[in-house]
């Protein structure tokens, strides 16, 4: 059946039901980002050194137009709107002044991002002024309030949707910190409070109202000015509002703060005897995917419906979901129904339980089956949690320690290494979250032993002599990739999908080119230092002779393969010379052969045998220039 | 099909030092069948045990010796009756000589398959070897392994040992294990066999590979360090995940009387136009679409395979790095490990002082690989040193797959030192963790590991086996409930709390949890199951039977028969059942017959403490519901029987354990006097005529 997706990217074991991987519709976000566009933004100060010059307003807009980007492949369900506030023009549902919103055709303002919106928006910075302006809107004199009104711009779009079915977010961009610095006396006190009552009365609605500051090195954002009340920061101490020193690091943590955490699970572990606490879980690292396909028909690229029907094999009858499986064993069927399979799986009740601890050499590498998923407390259902979680944690990592427990699960129960992870923190911001990771252990199933195949029954197999492992420092030590992170590669085959839908979606001609970033630095490995620590390497390990390929094999499995391999080759090309090829392709009558005859040809030429007959035509076909 | 066909020999010790493990060998060995069953059909198991009181096999006829090795099955195609056999071991009386039982069960093989024959065949052996093996006539013992050795090898015979030792129980007997111990240690440097040691009964359930699979390579070829300079590889598979079996669709429309009825399921897929959803759309006239935000974009699968991404196949090694620059909760997926190409001397060596230097260096590797021609992405990973202690196997690495950008998600959490004071742990609460973690240990030195990886089985693939075994036998089989040693793996071992409760009483007792008042109550679950447990008091005890009761409630098994397993829990929940007043009546009739049929099988009487267990449990429940004369009639029926049958010894065995028939006192219906309840047993010919 065609129903999988392209499954070029899926490895066999990738399991898209698994239960770790979250159903992103129902926690849908909507999302504003509400840009602030005085001509404050719009100022650059000179950085030192060569950096060039960015303005607050550009480093906002690439910020958004990145999030944009991952949006639509993440959480493309998410439905988004760009406002900008302190402009000229207007554009809006309230039609008030200072408030422009974003959009472009064929979308409403708050709607799913699309290809053409990300297009556009990346232009928008070029036509900014002429077509929208900057112009501060709070002056003395008026009682205009472009920050309120832009609130209540915002809560509008907002409206839309249940507070239940998605999260409502308003992310606020701006460098001014203290937006009625220029208003005084009785005039600022009455625009402070309606604007804080704006903002009040949007959370009530259940819209959480975020700010993101934007500030030069040398003068800091204070929040203590307006924006921790407009905010609400007490009761909040997490706020992390910390001073920058260079505008990549602003740039990440604006990066980090786009994305609202979304639990996966809670999680109740117990300890010892009836003391448990709350644990959230996070899937901070899941593999992503190109999104799955749709079936359309060819002619009018409308969607398909699918329907699946069960038909019984014996009567033919049409069946409903049928309720039993069975699985054949000593030559009979044996029947399940589905209670008795979840009954069967369910051998703990849900939830973590310690089980104790290992020291965490006993964590081996091959530990592990899917990606790990992170933990943290929780005080929301049960206080005391966190402190507990603090100690456990401190505890772990001080003795060096892993915490061992049993997650039941309905998909899966198995066994989990809890790790502690200290929090990690550089300029950018927080790097490494504290908290601990859960990694999933296989079973003794689900290991194999696959070294003590090629043991040698015979003695000893080569180890490396002292001299050969110190070439191997050596060279190790040439090859240094001193800051190598994760973070540092972007997935081409993914880049490559994108960028091939993003064109065809806007019906461009041209398909960009994008960078392969995995490939191996040429430039570094040619390097004399680094060719000739090769080299004395390859000369400790492999001997004067320089050919690696002219080894005798032994009369291993390889070599018997191989013979194999070439007797059948052989083969092919003597049968193959048994028939007029250039015939039968001219006079229609490959498709008479066989499959076995269609192979002689194939395997005679060195092509790919694989597919189905009609494919094996096609190449043949194609081979012959036909 | 029966290409890869495996002939396997089990070669159990049963003898009296074994008789305590013996439940889980009969678990381990009789799932192994049962796999076989579902996987490997035409695979071949026998049996041989020793250490028992009999001896019956082929050399003890043709050559003599080799006492008290049976051949309790020869070698023949899985079936159910062979796990039957693994289910009820008998158990020996004698104290066995595993390398007889390898000698014989050599023999078989050879004997059977001759020289050349290829097949695959394998020796399994279970024992503690802690009894001494026998002098030879000529030679010394050593000398007598090699020749063994060297006859598996030269016939091609797989061999894999699993010694199961607890910890050191007197001199006397050390001087033996150490003497076995290297006897097989001579077995697995000669015959690349497999030789393991397992502690605990769980480790015993997951030292047994019940499923074989052969490994098959995802990619032979080049590690490049440079283009200059490669490697050759193999990469295999290290973990992969075991799956529940995927069971298929069952019709039950068939009518009960055809005999030929597959019961098989077609699904069938249709394709329909959402505005006409009476017209299906033929495969020429679909077209796949890819999603891009709320855009699908019709793509012709020509079309994509001229611009999607295509890589060359290839290793590629991008450098070397710290390792603490990659931590461990970066791995994606199961692990592969890197081999050097077997034949190729020098890629061993070139990957071993890799592996040495890295292992050295605490450096690992970053290397891009495209395993396939044609596959349509890149993967980055990590190269970790594998370095083997042992001479005859070759160093190697471990592959883990590593995210890219776009797959991690950096959510930020508060900093721990932020949250308020009253959160963070004080002196007396962070000693108390300290204890707790220190103390909780599960890989204490000196000992073996508990619950590690490679010895611990997955609960639910045993549970699901011995079920499937259970209804093939009964349709209707309840679920078993999960048995005590799969219970090491769920729940924390009792032993090891009560021994450290202090430690965990004082943990408790420096923190605080209570219930968030803002909550409503209905989302308050954790503290209510916690208060629960705490109520009930101090103790591990009293946990561990909350918990048993949870699992139970949590099962919720109707339990309707008195199962092989756990007859008096099984005849307890039946008498217990309120929704019915036929339940007691069936439990009753049900655990006599339960209790005749494990009499009557019992062999050397090692049915007899269980089938006491059930005539207690039979003898409690008679007098809670007021039924002695059940109890009693039935006592005086199971001794006439046995004593017609010649097994008195069950008699004298219950004597001496004191059993007797419910009297007056104990149960006012019964017409017993209490001395001639006492006294049934004692005198017995008075009864019997």
């Amino acid at each position: 059946m065609d129903l999988d997706p392209d499954d070029v990217f899926r490895d066999d074991e990738d399991d898209p039901d698994n239960d770790l991987y979250l159903d992103r519709e129902s926690t849908k976000e909507l999302l504003v980002y509400l840009v602030d566009a005085s001509p404050k933004m719009f100022s650059t100060t000179s950085l030192a050194g060569d950096q060039k010059d960015e303005t607050h307003f550009h480093i906002a807009l690439s910020s958004i137009s990145q999030s944009l980007k991952t949006r639509i492949i993440n959480s493309s369900y998410d439905e988004v709107a760009i406002c900008f506030f302190n402009t000229r023009e207007k554009k809006n549902l309230l039609d008030i002044n200072g408030v422009f919103i974003f959009d472009v055709a064929e979308r409403e303002f708050l709607d799913r991002p699309t290809a053409r919106l990300i297009k556009e928006f990346d232009c928008v910075e070029e036509r900014f002024v002429k077509e929208i302006g900057s112009q501060y809107g709070i002056v003395s004199g008026t009682r205009e309030n472009s920050l309120y009104n832009a609130l209540w711009v915002a809560q509008a779009l907002l409206r839309k949707g249940s507070a239940k079915m998605a999260d409502k977010r308003i992310l606020l961009f701006t460098n001014e910190d203290d937006p009625f610095e220029n208003i005084k006396g009785a005039t600022k006190i009455d625009m402070t409070r309606t604007t804080l009552q704006r903002a009040k009365d949007a959370q009530d609605l259940g819209i959480s109202i975020e700010i993101l500051p934007l500030s030069w090195p040398d003068e800091k954002f204070n929040v203590s000015l307006f924006y921790a009340d407009l905010i609400g920061l007490e009761g909040h101490p997490q706020f992390l509002v910390s001073t920058v020193e260079k505008l990549e690091d602003m740039k990440d943590q604006l990066r980090k703060r786009i994305f609202k955490k979304r639990i996966v699970k809670k999680i109740t572990f117990s300890i010892a005897n009836g003391l448990s606490i709350e644990l959230n879980s996070y899937a901070l690292i899941r593999p992503t995917l190109p999104g799955a396909i749709t079936w359309l028909d060819s002619v009018s690229n409308r969607p398909l419906k699918t329907e699946r029907s069960f038909i019984c094999s014996d009567t033919g009858a049409l069946l409903q979901e049928p309720p039993k499986r069975y699985q054949s064993y000593k030559n009979e069927n044996i029947t399940f129904s589905a209670e008795e399979l979840s009954e069967i799986k369910r051998v703990t009740t849900g939830n973590l339980h310690l089980l104790g601890f290992k020291p965490l050499s006993c964590l081996k590498d091959h530990h592990n089956l899917r990606p790990s998923t992170f933990v943290f407390p929780s005080d929301e259902e049960v206080i005391g949690s966190t402190s507990i979680f603090i100690a456990l944690h401190r505890s772990m990592l001080r003795l060096k320690r892993f915490a061992l427990a049993f997650f039941g699960s309905s998909s899966r129960p198995q066994l989990v290494a809890l790790i502690a992870q200290d929090e990690i923190i550089s300029h950018g911001g927080q790097i490494e979250p504290p908290g601990m990771h859960m990694i999933y252990l296989p079973y003794s199933e689900d290991i194999r032993h696959v070294e003590e195949v090629y043991s040698y029954s015979n003695g000893a197999t080569p180890k490396a002599t002292d001299d050969q492992i110190m070439k191997a420092a050596a060279l190790m030590n040439r090859i240094d990739l001193k800051d190598f992170s994760v973070f540092q590669f972007s997935n081409p085959a993914l880049q490559r999908h994108y960028a091939v839908l993003q064109a065809l979606a806007l019906e461009e001609l041209d398909i960009p080119e994008t960078n392969d970033e995995t490939l191996p630095d040429e430039e570094g490995m040619s390097r004399p230092a680094v060719v000739s620590a090769l080299e004395e390497f390859k000369l400790s390990v492999y001997g004067d002779n320089d050919d690696v390929e002219s080894e005798l094999v032994d009369n291993g499995k390889a070599s018997e393969t191989s013979k194999k391999r070439k007797a059948v080759a052989e083969n092919a090309v003597k049968e193959c010379a048994n028939f007029d090829w250039d015939d039968l392709a001219d006079s229609g009558k490959l498709k008479d052969l066989t499959v076995v005859e269609l192979k002689f040809y194939l395997t005679a030429h060195k092509l790919p045998v694989g597919g189905k007959k009609e494919a094996l035509i096609s190449r043949i076909l194609t081979h012959m220039g036909k | 099909m029966a290409r890869n066909r495996e002939t396997l020999l089990l070669l159990l010790d049963v003898g009296p030092s074994m008789h305590k493990v013996l439940p889980e060998l009969e678990k381990v060995c009789s799932m192994l069948v049962e796999k076989k069953l579902v996987y490997h059909k035409s695979d071949q198991v026998g049996i041989i045990l020793f250490g028992t009181e009999d001896t019956k096999n082929e050399l003890t006829r043709e050559v003599g010796g080799y006492e008290h090795v049976v051949v309790l099955q020869d070698t023949k195609v899985v079936d159910g009756d062979l796990v039957e056999a693994l289910q009820q071991l008998p158990r020996g009386t004698f104290n066995g000589d595993f390398l007889d039982a390898i000698i014989v069960g050599m023999d078989i093989l050879i004997k059977k398959f001759g020289e050349t024959d290829k097949k695959k065949k394998r020796l399994c052996l279970i024992t503690n070897a802690l009894s001494p093996v026998k002098d030879p006539f000529e030679g010394t013992k050593e000398g007598q392994v090699i020749t063994i050795a060297e006859q598996l090898v030269r016939h091609g015979m797989g061999m894999e040992s699993i010694v199961v030792r607890e910890r050191l129980n007197g001199s006397a007997t050390k001087r033996i294990m150490d003497e076995n111990d290297h006897l097989l240690n001579i077995f697995a440097k000669k015959t690349s066999a497999k030789l393991v040691y397992v502690e605990s009964p769980t480790s015993l359930l997951g030292a047994l590979r019940t499923r074989n699979i052969s490994p098959v390579t995802i990619f032979r070829g080049d590690l490049e360090l440079s283009s200059k300079m490669k490697i050759k590889v193999w990469v295999y598979k290290k973990t992969s995940e075991e799956k529940f079996p995927t069971l298929k669709k069952y019709s039950d429309k068939a009518p009960p009387t055809d005999k030929f009825a597959t019961h098989e399921v077609k699904v069938d897929y249709e394709y329909k136009s959402v505005e006409d959803p009476g017209r299906v759309v033929p495969p020429e006239e679909r077209i796949k679409g890819y999603r891009y935000g709320p855009q699908v974009v019709p793509i012709a699968p020509s079309e994509w395979d001229a611009v999607k991404f295509k890589p060359e196949k290839g290793i590629k090694l991008l450098g070397f790095t710290n390792a603490s620059n990659i931590l461990r909760h970066y791995y994606m997926k199961d692990a592969n490990v890197f081999i050097a190409d077997p034949g190729n001397t020098r890629a061993i060596l070139a990957v071993s002082a890799l592996a040495r230097a890295m292992k050295a260096e605490n450096k690992v590797a970053i290397v891009r690989c495209v395993w396939r021609h044609g596959q349509g992405n890149v993967i980055v990973g990590v190269l970790t040193p594998n370095v083997s202690d042992k001479d005859n196997i070759p160093d190697s690495f471990n592959f883990n797959v590593l995210p890219f950008v776009e797959d991690v998600r950096e959510f930020q959490f508060p900093s721990f030192n932020n949250f308020p004071a009253s959160w963070q742990p004080n002196e007396q609460q962070q000693e108390a963790a300290d204890d707790l973690v220190k103390l909780l240990d599960l890989a204490p030195s000196g000992k073996e590991e508990v619950l590690q990886p490679e010895f611990t089985p997955n609960p639910v693939l045993q549970r699901f086996y011995h079920h499937l075994d259970l209804k093939s036998k009964h349709p209707d089989a309840a679920i078993p409930p999960l048995d005590e040693t799969l219970k090491r793996i769920t729940e924390p071992d009792p032993e090891l709390f009560s021994l450290n409760k202090s430690a965990i009483d004082a943990f408790r007792r420096s923190f605080e949890l209570k219930d968030n008042p803002k909550l409503k109550k209905s989302t308050r679950r954790i503290l209510r199951e916690k208060t629960s447990g705490s109520n009930m008091g101090e103790g591990y005890a009293d946990i561990s039977v909350q918990s048993l009761n949870s699992i139970e409630n949590t099962s919720a098994v109707k339990i309707e028969k008195i199962g092989d397993l756990t007859p008096v829990q099984d005849f307890e929940t039946l008498m217990s059942r309120r929704d019915g007043p036929e339940w007691i009546g069936k439990a009753i009739k049900d655990m006599k017959n339960k209790i005749f049929d494990l009499v009557e099988d019992s062999y050397e009487g090692d049915n007899y403490p269980k089938a006491l267990e059930c005539l207690v449990a039979l003898r409690k429940g008679c007098i809670l519901e007021q039924e002695p004369k059940q109890f009693n009639d039935f006592l005086r029926h199971l001794c006439k029987f046995c004593r017609e049958k010649n097994l008195n010894s069950f008699c004298e065995f219950l004597t001496s354990k004191e059993l007797a028939l419910i009297s007056k006192t104990e149960a006012i219906d019964s017409e017993v006097c209490d001395d001639e309840a006492r006294s049934f047993l004692v005198k017995p010919d008075t009864k019997v005529e």
